[in-house]
């Protein structure tokens, strides 16, 4: 069974309304908290919301069903986003999102799967996310289970050595039942990825690497629900989605910023991004309609 | 007659997965040296090789054990707690993942292969990851018998073992225990706490100690963490002294679990024996163990000279 959203396949403007929804709920809490990474969090709350509202097969109400999808959040700094999405989605009650980050709060400034319903695997230290979807993958694949199993990286925890290993892991053991979605924002904590060490070219790379790649607008509902979707045919082989984002995406004095990796919004701040937010959320663009 | 641990290991590694379709293997590479040729023979799709990549190997571990699986992660136990140390600690003790780690060929076993084939840091890292059980065991049966009870355990274990052969010294008769240490024999005057490989070496410090007189109590400390306080309560108070002795550095290690202990419970004298904080020289593991001081008579040495301490 799929999240109660989900089952109702929603259409790409009710995405866009949510997404835009939850970006002022994380904003607000990351306010709160007085910590948290907010560029990740907007960058990667499109894909989430795609995941969590219509493509991952996963039970609110019984969070641990071992037919479930499994989506791990390797990038586990973005916790923000996810845990808004999870409490959206019904894994838990939105009013326990005030306590994002407060002493003793089962919402950790990364995910803790042994506090929080719906976490798979405790991240925070980068490059760990995809070792553990592919240990699930071929748990999966040596059941012949359906489920699938979803990775969100970071371009920029790319340049952990561990992603390459089980990369190639992935291959040897063609796991056609694993995806791995790159968070393209371009940037990392201190600078553009491509003035740190570049990742780039990231399909020729996941291609070599023996992955089927798929470059996507990260923003982009209907492609990103097109991309995750397992309709149509599904070669042999894992699969990379490059989803191209904008770090900071939907506050336009946050986007493509570097700085607004985790640094926090002042009160003013926030009533202008929330501002900003409110008026896109309603808006029909054209592409969505 | 001499025994390779990680033969018993891999024996009852088996006859797990004969019960448990659970019961899977993941390796990097080092399926001859992790003794599990057999196992993938018997069940060729249950083992994972994923290349010589320890974070990796780890991870997938962790994500076994999500799928529902059984995972044991078999690797040489330097490369598995030195490079993968913190998919250890995140993937594994923190997520509460029931991955089963197995430290192979720890200690000094790869000899005059050198320091970077050397765990004797391995107690030390794992010892202070929270929710990690840490055992040594010292014979095939304690194998045996702490590979079964991994099994029964959901939740993070870290087994070290041996590739030196070793002498049985316990028979079917002994139950072991995490965390719960065992008094292989009694005595009053001073007692030695080992464990691995050094359970015998001390029980022959006993035999020394014997023929002068002394009555050595030898404690088999299989499980560093969590240790058995009570034991180690006990002698400290009803002994002169304790010594330990492990194949690991004397930092972090056994003899520093002990002295935790020690220091707040019982306060008594102790002697700490193992590795002093130095990268080895070359030679054989049984060179090593003669260069720094770990054979039964400086255990005897440094048992007498507690004995013989002013109170």
């Amino acid at each position: 069974m799929k999240s109660s959203v989900a089952q109702s396949s929603p259409s790409a403007s009710e995405l866009h309304r949510l997404a835009y929804e939850m970006r002022i709920s994380d904003l607000k809490m990351t306010y709160r908290a007085g910590m948290g990474h907010i560029g990740g969090d907007m960058s990667s709350m499109d894909i989430l919301t795609v995941l969590y509202f219509s493509i991952l097969n996963v039970n609110p109400n019984n969070p641990s069903d071992p037919n479930r999808d499994r989506f791990i959040l390797s990038k586990g700094h973005c916790a923000g986003a996810l845990y808004t999405v999870l409490a959206y989605a019904g894994f838990f009650p939105k009013d326990d999102l005030a306590t994002y980050m407060q002493p003793l709060a089962l919402l950790n400034g990364h995910p803790d799967r042994t506090k929080v319903p719906g976490i798979e695997t405790n991240t925070g230290p980068l490059g760990h996310g995809l070792p553990v979807g592919v240990g699930a993958a071929l748990g999966a694949q040596r059941r012949n289970a359906a489920w699938r199993t979803f990775v969100l990286v970071g371009d920029g925890e790319l340049q952990e050595g561990s992603n390459w290993e089980a990369a190639m892991t992935a291959s040897q053991y063609r796991l056609a039942n694993l995806t791995v979605i790159i968070d393209r924002n371009r940037f990392q904590q201190g600078d553009a990825v491509s003035s740190t060490v570049e990742v780039d070219p990231l399909a020729e790379k996941w291609s070599s690497f023996g992955w089927h790649v798929l470059e996507v607008d990260g923003h982009d509902y209907g492609a990103l629900q097109e991309a995750l979707s397992s309709d149509g045919p599904r070669p042999p082989r894992p699969k990379c989605v490059v989803a191209h984002t904008h770090k900071g995406k939907g506050v336009s004095f946050m986007e493509d910023r570097a700085e607004w990796h985790h640094r926090v919004p002042s009160a003013q701040e926030l009533e202008l991004a929330v501002n900003e937010l409110t008026e896109k959320r309603s808006q029909n663009e054209s592409r969505l309609s | 007659m001499n025994h390779d641990c990680r033969e018993a290991f891999a024996q009852e590694l088996e006859q797990l997965a004969v019960a448990d379709d659970n019961v899977v293997v993941v390796v990097n590479d080092s399926i001859g040296s992790s003794k599990v040729g057999g196992f993938r023979e018997r069940f060729p799709s249950r083992l994972f090789n994923v290349g010589i990549a320890e974070q990796t190997m780890v991870g997938v571990a962790a994500g076994l054990a999500n799928a529902g699986m059984l995972p044991f992660v078999t690797s040489a136990s330097c490369f598995l707690t030195g490079r993968a140390l913190e998919q250890i600690k995140a993937d594994i003790a923190y997520s509460n993942a029931n991955v089963k780690l197995v430290g192979m060929s720890s200690g000094m076993a790869y000899g005059p292969l050198g320091p970077t084939h050397h765990s004797i840091e391995d107690f030390a890292w794992t010892r202070a990851i929270a929710n990690l059980i840490v055992v040594a065991p010292a014979d095939s049966e304690e194998t045996r018998q702490a590979v079964r009870a991994a099994a029964r355990h959901r939740g993070p274990v870290f087994l070290r073992i041996s590739r030196m052969g070793v002498p049985e010294v316990h028979d079917a008769s002994y139950r072991f225990e995490f965390g719960k240490a065992h008094v292989l024999r009694d005595g009053e005057d001073v007692t030695v706490v080992a464990n691995g490989v050094m359970v015998t070496r001390a029980l022959a410090a006993a035999e020394l100690l014997e023929a002068e007189g002394i009555d050595a109590r030898i404690i088999n400390m299989a499980t560093v963490r969590p240790v058995d306080q009570a034991t180690v309560t006990a002698a400290a108070k009803e002994t002169r002294g304790i010594v330990t002795v492990e194949e690991h550095s004397v930092f972090g290690g056994l003899g520093s679990a002990v002295a935790e202990v020690v220091v707040e419970h019982a306060p008594t004298r102790m002697r700490i024996l193992g590795v002093p904080g130095v990268f080895a020289p070359t030679g054989s593991a049984e060179f090593l163990f003669e260069h720094f001081g770990l054979t039964a008579s400086k255990i005897a040495e440094a048992a007498t000279s507690l004995v013989n301490a002013d109170a």
